[in-house]
C-alpha cells in the first residue's frame, strides 16, 4: 500500500499545510501575497500529482487553472492593488503571531482527530489528504478572522479554497471536479474584481471590525 | 417532458438576461424583466402536470415543484414591483441607466441560478447554482455604491463565500462517504441515487459532511450565529432585492440543506440531523426576536424577522414527521409571500418619506391609507395572528411540538410572543400617530403585488384548498 505515489501525494499535501502556516506569520501585505502565490503553486503540484496517480487527465486542467490564475494572475492583481493603493504598511492582526500559530497547530490536530477516525473505510490516499485539506481550510479561516484588511481576507479565503480544491481532487474519481474548480475560480476572481471596483482607499480602512461596529451603531 | 420544461425555464431566464444586458433603456429593460419573469412563471405553472422524474443532472419531484412555483411566482411579482421602484430611483437620480441595466441582467441571472439549484439532481450542480445565485445577489446588494452598501456587499461576499466553500467541503465528504458503495461514477453525486444507497454509507463520514453542510448552507439560510450578513444585505440593497432575498434566496438555501438532511436521515447509524436543526432553529428564533426590539432601520427590522421565520422553518423540519414537515413547508411558503409583500410596502414608504429610519416614518395610515393599512395587515400576518396563513403553520407547529417535546414548545412560543410584541410596538409608530414627512402619492401599480400576496396569505389562513394540502402532504412525505 505504501507506494512512492502515496508518499509523494502526502508530502505535497503536508507542504500545503506548511505554507498555510507561513501565511500566519506574515506581517506585510506584499509578503502575504507572495506566500499566497507559493500556496497556489504547491496546490498545482499536488493536483498534478493526483492526476498522475489517479490516471485522471482532466485533473491537469484543475492544476493548470491553479497555476495560471491563482499562482500568477490573482497575486499579480493583488500586488498591483497593494502598491497602487499604498498599502505597504503592516497588516493589522488580532492577537499576536505566537497565539495565532498555536491556534493553527490546534486546528491541525483537530482536523486529524476528526477526519482520521471517521474515514476508516475510505480510500487511504484520500483519507489523509482530506485530513490535511481540512487543516488548510481551517487555517484559511483563521487567517480571515485574524486579519482586518480586505486584501488579507481575500488571501485567507484563497487559502481556504486551495484546501477545498485539494480535498476535491483527492477524492478519487469525483465527477465534475473540473467544473466545480472552474466555478470556484470564478468566485475568487469576482472577489478580486470586487476589491478593484470598491477600490476607494478608505474602504480598506473600514473593512475591519472597528469599522463594522461603527456602521452598525449608526444604522441599526 | 421534464427536460423540455426545465430547459425552457432556464433558457428563458438566460435569454432575458442577455437581452437585458444589451438594452440601453432602463424603462424598456424593466418591462423586459417583467416579461421574462412572467414567461418563466408561465412555463413553471405547467410543472404540477409534468410527470416526476429526471436524469443525472435535473429532476422533478413533489418537493421541488412546490419551491419552483413559489420561486417563480414571487420573482414575477417582485419584477412588477421592481419596475415601479426603479422608475422612482431613476427619477430621484439615485441610480443611472447603466446601474439599472446591470441590475436587470443580474435579476434574471439570479432567477436562473435559483431555479437551477431547485431543479438540480446532482449535488455538485446544486452547489454551482447556489454559488451563482450568491454572486448575483451580492452584485445587486452593492448596487448603490454608497459606503454602507459596499460594506454590506463585502460582508455578504466574505460570509457568503465562506459558507459556500464549507458547503462544498461537505459535498465532497458526501461523495467520499458514497464512493465505497457506489464506485467512482457520476451516480455518486446524483441525489436520487444517493438516497437509494444512503443506508449503506459510512455513517461517521456522513456526520462530518452534514456538519459542514449545515454550517455552509446554514450561513445562506441566515441561521444564528451565521446570520451577520443578512440584516446588512437587506437594509442596503435595493428593496426589490430585499424582498427576493427574504422570500426566495433563503428558501433555496434551506431547500439545499433539506435535501442533505433527507440523505443523512436515511442512514440509520448516522447522527439524526433533527436535533441539530431544532437547536439552531430555536436559537435563531430567540435571538432574532430579541434583536427586533431595538431596531431603528425599518428594512433591518424586517430582516431580523426573516431570521426568526427561517428559524421557525428549520425548527419545523428538525421536528420532522409528516405534520412537522407540512408545517415547515407551509411556513416557508407563507413567509415568502408575506415578507415580500411587507418589503414591497416598506420600500414604497421609504421612497416617499426619503428615509429608512423608523423614527422618520410615521402615521402611514393617515398620509397613505392603502399603504399604511397594507403594512398593518402584513405585520399582523407575519407575527402569526389569525386569520392569516402564518397563523395556521405556526399553530400546527406548536401543536406538534407540544405533543412531542412540551419544553421546546414553551421556548418556541416564548420566541413567537417576543417577536409579536416587538413588531406590534414598531408598527404602531409606523402606521399610526401623526403623519411625518412627505405626503406625495405612491404608485398604485406598485402596491398591487403586495395586496395580491396578502390576499393569498389571508385565503390560505381561512381556507387551504384541498389540492394544495395534498400537494404539500406529498412534499412533506418526501422529507421523511
Amino acid at each position: 500500500m505504501h507506494t512512492i505515489g502515496f508518499d509523494i501525494s502526502h508530502t505535497l499535501a503536508g507542504l500545503l499545510v506548511l505554507v498555510s502556516f507561513m501565511m500566519l506569520y506574515q506581517v506585510r501585505l506584499l509578503a502575504l501575497v507572495n506566500v499566497l502565490a507559493l500556496h497556489a503553486f504547491v496546490l498545482a503540484l499536488a493536483v498534478a500529482w493526483q492526476a498522475v496517480i489517479q490516471e485522471a487527465p482532466q485533473l491537469f486542467i484543475t492544476a493548470l487553472i491553479a497555476l495560471t490564475c491563482k499562482a500568477a494572475l490573482i497575486p499579480w492583481a493583488l500586488r498591483k492593488l497593494v502598491t497602487r493603493l499604498g498599502l505597504h504598511r503592516e497588516v493589522e492582526t488580532v492577537g499576536g503571531t505566537g497565539a495565532t500559530m498555536i491556534a493553527g497547530i490546534a486546528l491541525v490536530a483537530l482536523s486529524l482527530q476528526v477526519v482520521l477516525p471517521a474515514t476508516l473505510r475510505a480510500d487511504p490516499v484520500a483519507r489523509e489528504d482530506i485530513a490535511l485539506a481540512l487543516s488548510v481550510v481551517l487555517i484559511g479561516l483563521l487567517v480571515m478572522t485574524t486579519r482586518r484588511n480586505a486584501v488579507s481576507q481575500v488571501a485567507g479565503f484563497m487559502a481556504l479554497e486551495d484546501g477545498i480544491n485539494l480535498a476535491a481532487t483527492g477524492a478519487r474519481g469525483m465527477p465534475l471536479v473540473v467544473e466545480i474548480s472552474v466555478a470556484f475560480s470564478v468566485l475568487v476572481a469576482f472577489i478580486v474584481i470586487g476589491i478593484f471596483l470598491f477600490r476607494i482607499r478608505e474602504r480598506f480602512d473600514t473593512v475591519d471590525v472597528g469599522g463594522l461596529d461603527r456602521f452598525r451603531g449608526g444604522r441599526s | 417532458m421534464i427536460f423540455g420544461v426545465a430547459a425552457a425555464m432556464l433558457a428563458t431566464s438566460v435569454l432575458s438576461a442577455a437581452v437585458l444586458a444589451v438594452t440601453p433603456s432602463a424603462r424598456t429593460g424593466a418591462w423586459v424583466n417583467v416579461g421574462g419573469c412572467g414567461a418563466v412563471l408561465g412555463i413553471a405553472s405547467t410543472l404540477p402536470w409534468v410527470a416526476p422524474g429526471g436524469g443525472p443532472y435535473l429532476f422533478l419531484d413533489s418537493l421541488n415543484v412546490v419551491f419552483l412555483l413559489l420561486n417563480c411566482f414571487v420573482a414575477f411579482t417582485s419584477s412588477i414591483y421592481s419596475a415601479c421602484y426603479i422608475r422612482h430611483e431613476l427619477a430621484e437620480g439615485r441610480l443611472n441607466q447603466a446601474n439599472v441595466r446591470f441590475y436587470h441582467a443580474m435579476f434574471q441571472l439570479m432567477l436562473f441560478a435559483m431555479n437551477l439549484a431547485l431543479l438540480a439532481n446532482n449535488i455538485g450542480l446544486m452547489w454551482v447554482a447556489l454559488e451563482l445565485a450568491t454572486l448575483t445577489t451580492i452584485m445587486i446588494v452593492g448596487l448603490y455604491r454608497t459606503a454602507a452598501a459596499l460594506e454590506a456587499a463585502w460582508k455578504y461576499f466574505i460570509l457568503g463565500s465562506v459558507g459556500i466553500a464549507l458547503a462544498l467541503f461537505g459535498t465532497i465528504l458526501v461523495y467520499l462517504a458514497a464512493r465505497p458503495s457506489m464506485g467512482d461514477d457520476l451516480d455518486a453525486m446524483v441525489w436520487t441515487k444517493l438516497l437509494a444507497a444512503a443506508p449503506g454509507f459510512d455513517p461517521a463520514l456522513l456526520n462530518i459532511a452534514f456538519v459542514f453542510l449545515l454550517v455552509g448552507y446554514g450561513t445562506k439560510v441566515g441561521l444564528v450565529p451565521l446570520h451577520a450578513w443578512l440584516p446588512d444585505a437587506h437594509a442596503e440593497g435595493p428593496t426589490p432585492i430585499s424582498a427576493v432575498l427574504s422570500g426566495l434566496m433563503l428558501n433555496v438555501a434551506l431547500y439545499a440543506l433539506l435535501r442533505f438532511k433527507v440523505l443523512v436521515a436515511a442512514n440509520a447509524q448516522a447522527i439524526p440531523p433533527g436535533p441539530l436543526m431544532i437547536g439552531l432553529g430555536l436559537l435563531s428564533v430567540l435571538f432574532a426576536s430579541f434583536m427586533l426590539y431595538r431596531r431603528r432601520d425599518v428594512k433591518r427590522l424586517f430582516a431580523y424577522s426573516s431570521i426568526e421565520h427561517m428559524g421557525i422553518a428549520v425548527f419545523a423540519f428538525g421536528m420532522a414527521g409528516s405534520l412537522g414537515n407540512f408545517a415547515g413547508l407551509l411556513q416557508m411558503a407563507m413567509h415568502s409571500l408575506t415578507k415580500s409583500a411587507i418589503f414591497f410596502l416598506v420600500g414604497l414608504a421609504t421612497q416617499v418619506k426619503g428615509s429608512q429610519w423608523i423614527a422618520d416614518i410615521g402615521g402611514l395610515t393617515e398620509s397613505h391609507p392603502a399603504l399604511g393599512w397594507g403594512l398593518v395587515a402584513g405585520v399582523l400576518a407575519i407575527t402569526g395572528l389569525p386569520p392569516f396563513g402564518v397563523f395556521t403553520s405556526e399553530f400546527l407547529l406548536v401543536t406538534v411540538t407540544m405533543q412531542r417535546q412540551p419544553m421546546l414548545a414553551v421556548v418556541l412560543v416564548l420566541g413567537l410572543l417576543l417577536a409579536l410584541a416587538a413588531l406590534l410596538r414598531h408598527v404602531r409608530g409606523l402606521a399610526f400617530g401623526p403623519a411625518t414627512g412627505s405626503l406625495a402619492p405612491v404608485s398604485r401599480i406598485a402596491m398591487v403585488p403586495a395586496f395580491l400576496h396578502l390576499a393569498l396569505v389571508a385565503t390560505a389562513g381561512i381556507w387551504l384548498p384541498p389540492g394544495v394540502v395534498t400537494w404539500l402532504q406529498n412534499a412533506a412525505r418526501l422529507l421523511g
